[in-house]
């Protein structure tokens, strides 16, 4: 279906899943990969050109017009455009303010552009599944996933991002000490000096789970939640394959699931930016 | 799930997109709409000022028309007072004058009665006088009288 000839239903779905991979064969020359196999042979040293090529352009669109909206904001009357980036703002400040106790210039505008920006690459899942792989198809493209936050690469990307920020900021407020202490003294904490180092041993395991489980958690969740609503759209196009009656019958599924995915996006999108606000907020505050 | 090169090239086009929303977007957004609220603030504070300046000015204008209104009514309290001044010195005027000019008549009527008298006396006399000269023309007796003319030319 993407590329006019008849294949299998599992041929069209992992056809779907798979990215348009440039990188380094192992004879050392760089390339376009041909097949998943190929791909995988790449390795490390390997970039998703449409994860890239979309969230960038994603990414570019939504700074243009934000940009474009802050040139010419004025305390007057604002126009449609302004109007529209004054709510996005004010609801990502707002959300700040709820959830943030301290003072840092970088956390909003951080939670904005994940806001939006995790936004329209979800967003691009509302996108019919097979037209813009179609249209690379006829462009000589093979390969297109349009979706950007169905790549674990763009997922942890934003997370990783995320974590360094908590590690840069735990350090920076509760300096080197106190952030192991916050590791290492608590939950357990004993007088003793023989039982010292064993809770300081389990200490840090738990604590050291429950900090690698946020960037982890964070970004799997995205992935996870955008991979299986994609899934169910590849799956529902297949019904068009097979007769008017399941064909009718996945219109209307996917219309349905769909809107129903519009909740999804948004909603995955305002958890990924309120957990980024409250993890920056637990790296602030010295709590325990 | 293959993580390769994209993550880097992902978290480096993250970066470059929150600093340029730090640097270019937030902040000229956040003063446009602390700005405006500012302003709206001081809208609504000066639209309250204006309405309680009315008010006084209200009151202003009407504590003025009370008082206009009483003076007013003073002015004619006083001028009613002096017009009925006016005419009860118009009044008493008139009657020193009527009394002034009855005196004068009076006196001159007098005058004129004493006049009248003086004249009559005089024209009485004289009517005596003539009567007497006819009488005595008549009977007078030059030799018989002669004693009291010569009397009376003695007395002259």
């Amino acid at each position: 279906m993407a590329s006019g000839e008849t294949i299998t239903s599992s041929e069209y779905i992992s056809h779907h899943l798979t990215n348009l991979v440039y990188g380094r064969f192992p004879d050392g020359h760089w390339g376009l990969a041909h097949s998943a196999e190929e791909a995988k042979e790449f390795g490390f040293w390997a970039i998703h050109l449409d994860s890239m090529f979309w969230s960038i352009v994603l990414g570019l669109l939504f700074s243009y017009f934000f940009w474009k909206a802050a040139k010419s904001a004025t305390a007057g009357v604002p126009g449609k455009l302004q109007n529209f980036v004054e709510m996005m703002v004010e609801f990502v400040d707002n959300s700040v303010k709820g959830s943030f106790t301290g003072r840092n210039p970088l956390v909003a505008p951080l939670a904005l552009t994940i806001f939006v920006w995790v936004f329209l690459m979800n967003l691009m899942d509302l996108v019919p599944v097979d037209l813009i792989p179609r249209i690379a198809g006829w462009l000589g493209i093979h390969y297109m996933k349009v979706v950007p936050s169905t790549d674990p690469n763009v997922t942890f990307a934003l997370a990783l991002g995320v974590f360094l920020l908590i590690l840069y900021y735990s350090i920076k407020i509760k300096g080197v000490g106190g952030f192991i202490g916050e590791l290492t003294g608590q939950p357990f904490q004993t007088e003793n000096w023989l039982l010292r180092p064993i809770f300081f041993v389990i200490n840090l395991i738990l604590e050291g789970v429950g900090l690698l489980a946020k960037p982890l958690s964070l970004s799997l969740r995205l992935f996870g939640n955008m991979y299986a609503g994609e899934m169910i759209f590849i799956l529902i196009s297949l019904m068009y394959g097979a007769g008017w009656v399941l064909g009718l019958f996945g219109g209307a599924l996917q219309f349905v699931w769909a809107v129903f995915h519009i909740l999804v996006i948004t909603l995955q999108a305002f958890i990924f930016m309120t957990l980024t606000i409250v993890y920056l907020d637990m790296a602030h505050s010295e709590h325990h | 799930m293959n993580i390769n090169l994209t993550l880097i090239a992902q978290l480096v086009s993250f970066a470059v997109f929150v600093w340029f929303v730090m640097k270019f977007v937030w902040p000229p957004m956040v003063k446009a709409m602390e700005e405006r609220k500012a302003r709206i603030a001081d809208g609504l504070a000066a639209a309250e000022r204006g309405v309680h300046e009315k008010e006084l000015a209200e009151q202003a204008a009407r504590e003025k028309l009370h008082e206009a209104k009483q003076q007013s009514a003073e002015i004619l309290a006083r001028a009613e007072k002096r017009a009925a001044e006016i005419v009860d010195e118009a009044k008493e005027q008139a009657r020193v004058e009527g009394e002034r000019i009855l005196a004068a008549a009076r006196i001159e009527a007098e005058q004129e009665l004493n006049k009248a008298k003086e004249a009559l006396r005089q024209k009485v006399g004289e009517l005596a006088v003539a009567g007497a000269e006819k009488i005595l023309r008549r009977e007078i007796d030059a030799s018989a009288h002669k004693e009291i003319l010569d009397e009376l030319a003695q007395q002259l």
